[in-house]
């Protein structure tokens, strides 16, 4: 399996590098997980406004590498540098301050809670009682705000008040991505954003990224379905065992290539 | 009116609203004196003390936390203020600084050994259910400690005629809580931690120490209620408070909390606290043998269980 791997692995000088503006790039990254080595020396970054498909077998080290970016998991060593700027990630509040907003499958949503409250969970607005760091929330605000977003994605038939538990798997990652849409984000990180869903709604995750790229905004996508990245990547990156063994643009590629190189 | 019907279907508290609605007409028919000022008395008199229980047991549910200690944390804290009073010689308002302090110790062990070592807070709370009711025990040197009467009883427990002063103590922390769960922000971070806590961490909330605040407001709530019992009846008891535990987390439960965290409220709290006060005291004006009190709780706290998955399946269906 190693060989398999390591025999199509590009050589390292024919990676994608990163531009003088790159909006987020890491070098050298590490993270080991007790025993498991889970990121070798990764290098990664992605350009402003620039959909980056992240793809590898179970297992590659993926969820990992947006994990750092996202602040959920400081990493053991590496340098992430926004906008040129040098940063220590660690929490997902600095994450998001710097505009990264990330979305994950299972987890994006607190299912008994409604549209509003989940939109704001964390930042929540708040109205003139306050003290310190806490107060009482802008309920005005929040469904206003629910409100619009959710026509902005065509679930107008809801109410913000909605439990989150009784739409659908796409609904959900409608909001979520409207919650990213709705902070003002640079860079959007959907981990596996498309599993489980349905042609139609998959179709329609795919037409949000695209729209957010129209409006300036970079995603990191990761899927196992190279059919649901490949149509909207401007550049795939490949990882295997905790490494990046491939960085390409995709005009420099195809769907079959890559196919035989993660799988 | 379909949509009203349906968000009022998906209030927690909706089953246990009618239930309690149901119950006060059955035994306002089945027993006279029920339904009197002086029974109304009886039971306004009793529900605080409960009732300060379920809101930290409720709250720290509702952020996926369970605590079997309370219970115990009822007898100990008024044993520490009776205690430094009446042998280690404090004034009374240290000595109630010193037993609330305790309160908090309690709930800061029970959180931190729960989140540091990642085990069930069923498993921390049983234990320390044990060891709190061992210090409460040792405390009191084996027999109940004279009760000094310097300790300011009319502010807790002061007769008003319908109630007594701890019901005003009780509103007061229901409202404060109630505004702070279902208005603030602190109360959306609560209900996030129990309803999804990864969801909850991956937007920047700090889990740990949202459940480490439930868990002292928690252990707090418990001891002040025990301290106003012990007001009350002027004696602190070794086993003051014992089941009582569980009691607080039948009425939480009854009152539409769930066990897995993320759903619950304030009014719930409150209307199960009710439901256990009136079936208690319906089943004595009833001329019931007393012995059945328990038989009642229980078979109630399944019923309620059963009828709000019921009824919440019932609103998701409606549109
Ligand atoms: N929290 C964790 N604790 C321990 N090991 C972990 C943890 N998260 C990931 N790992 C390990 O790190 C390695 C990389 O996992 P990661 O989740 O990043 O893979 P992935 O590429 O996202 O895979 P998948 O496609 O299955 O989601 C795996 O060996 C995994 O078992
Ligand atoms: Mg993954």
């Amino acid at each position: 399996m190693a060989e398999i791997l390591r025999e199509h692995v590009l050589p390292k000088d024919r990676f994608v590098q990163p531009g003088p503006n790159a909006l987020i790039r890491c070098v050298g990254l590490e993270k080991w997980y007790g025993g498991v080595h889970a990121l070798v020396s990764v290098d990664f970054h992605a350009e402003s406004g620039e959909i980056v498909g992240l793809v590898g077998d179970n297992g590659a080290g993926k969820s990992t590498l947006i994990k750092v970016l996202s602040g959920a998991h400081p990493p053991d060593a590496g340098k992430i540098y926004i906008d040129g700027d040098e940063v220590q990630l660690r929490t997902p509040k600095e994450a998001m301050a710097r505009g990264i907003e990330t979305i994950y499958q299972y987890t994006a949503m607190v299912p008994a809670m409604s549209i509003a409250r989940n939109m704001f969970i964390g930042r929540e607005p708040l109205s003139r009682f306050k003290i310190g760091p806490f107060g009482l929330m802008d309920r005005r605000t929040m469904v206003d705000h629910a409100t619009r977003s959710l026509s902005n994605i065509d679930l107008t038939e809801r109410s913000p008040d909605t439990p989150v538990e009784e739409l659908s798997g796409g609904q959900r990652q409608s909001v979520a991505i409207a919650r990213a849409m709705y902070f003002k984000s640079k860079l959007l990180i959907l981990d596996e954003p498309t599993n489980h869903l349905s042609v139609k709604e998959t179709n329609k995750v795919l037409d949000y990224v695209l729209s957010l790229k129209e409006q300036g905004i970079g995603s990191i996508f990761i899927s196992h379905n190279m059919h649901h990245i490949f149509p909207i990547a401007d550049r795939i990156v490949a990882m295997a065992r905790g490494e990046k063994i491939a960085d390409i643009m995709k005009s420099d590629t195809s769907i079959d290539e890559l196919t035989e190189l993660i799988v | 009116m379909q949509r009203i019907l349906k968000t009022l279907l998906s209030r927690p508290e909706i089953t246990a609203i009618i239930m309690l609605g149901l119950v006060i007409i059955g035994f306002t028919l089945y027993a006279p004196q029920f339904a009197t000022y002086a029974n109304s008395r009886v039971m306004l008199f009793a529900l605080p003390e409960l009732g300060i229980i379920v809101l930290g047991v409720g709250i720290l549910m509702i952020a996926g936390e369970f605590d079997l200690s309370v219970g115990s944390v009822f007898a100990l804290v008024p044993m520490v203020i009776v205690v430094a009073v009446g042998r280690w010689g404090f004034d009374p308002y240290s000595a109630m600084a010193l037993g609330f302090l305790a309160a908090l110790a309690v709930g800061y062990v029970n959180g931190w050994i729960t989140l540091t070592f990642n085990i069930p807070s069923f498993v921390t709370t049983l234990g320390m259910l044990f060891m709190a009711r061992s210090l409460a025990t040792v405390l009191s040197g084996g027999f109940p400690p004279p009760f000094p009467s310097e300790l300011p009883i009319a502010v807790f427990v002061a007769d008003l005629g319908l109630f007594r002063s701890s019901m005003l103590w009780f509103v007061g922390f229901a409202l404060i809580l109630g505004i702070t769960l279902h208005y603030s922000n602190l109360g959306n971070w609560i209900f996030a931690t129990g309803g999804q806590q990864q969801a909850a961490a991956d937007m920047g909330i700090d889990t740990r120490r949202v459940k480490m605040a439930c868990f002292m407001l928690c252990s707090f709530l418990a001891g002040f209620a025990g301290m106003i019992t012990t007001f009350r009846l002027r004696s602190a008891l070794p086993s003051l408070g014992e089941g009582l535990e569980l009691q607080a987390i039948a009425a939480a439960v009854i009152g539409g909390t769930a066990l897995t965290g993320g759903i619950g409220s304030l009014i719930g709290f409150i209307v199960g606290t009710g439901l256990i006060r009136v079936i208690d005291n319906g089943l004595v004006m009833a001329r019931v043998d007393a012995n059945w009190f328990r038989f009642a709780i229980g078979a109630l706290t399944i019923v309620a269980v059963i009828l709000n998955i019921w009824v919440r399946n019932r609103a998701r269906r409606m549109h």
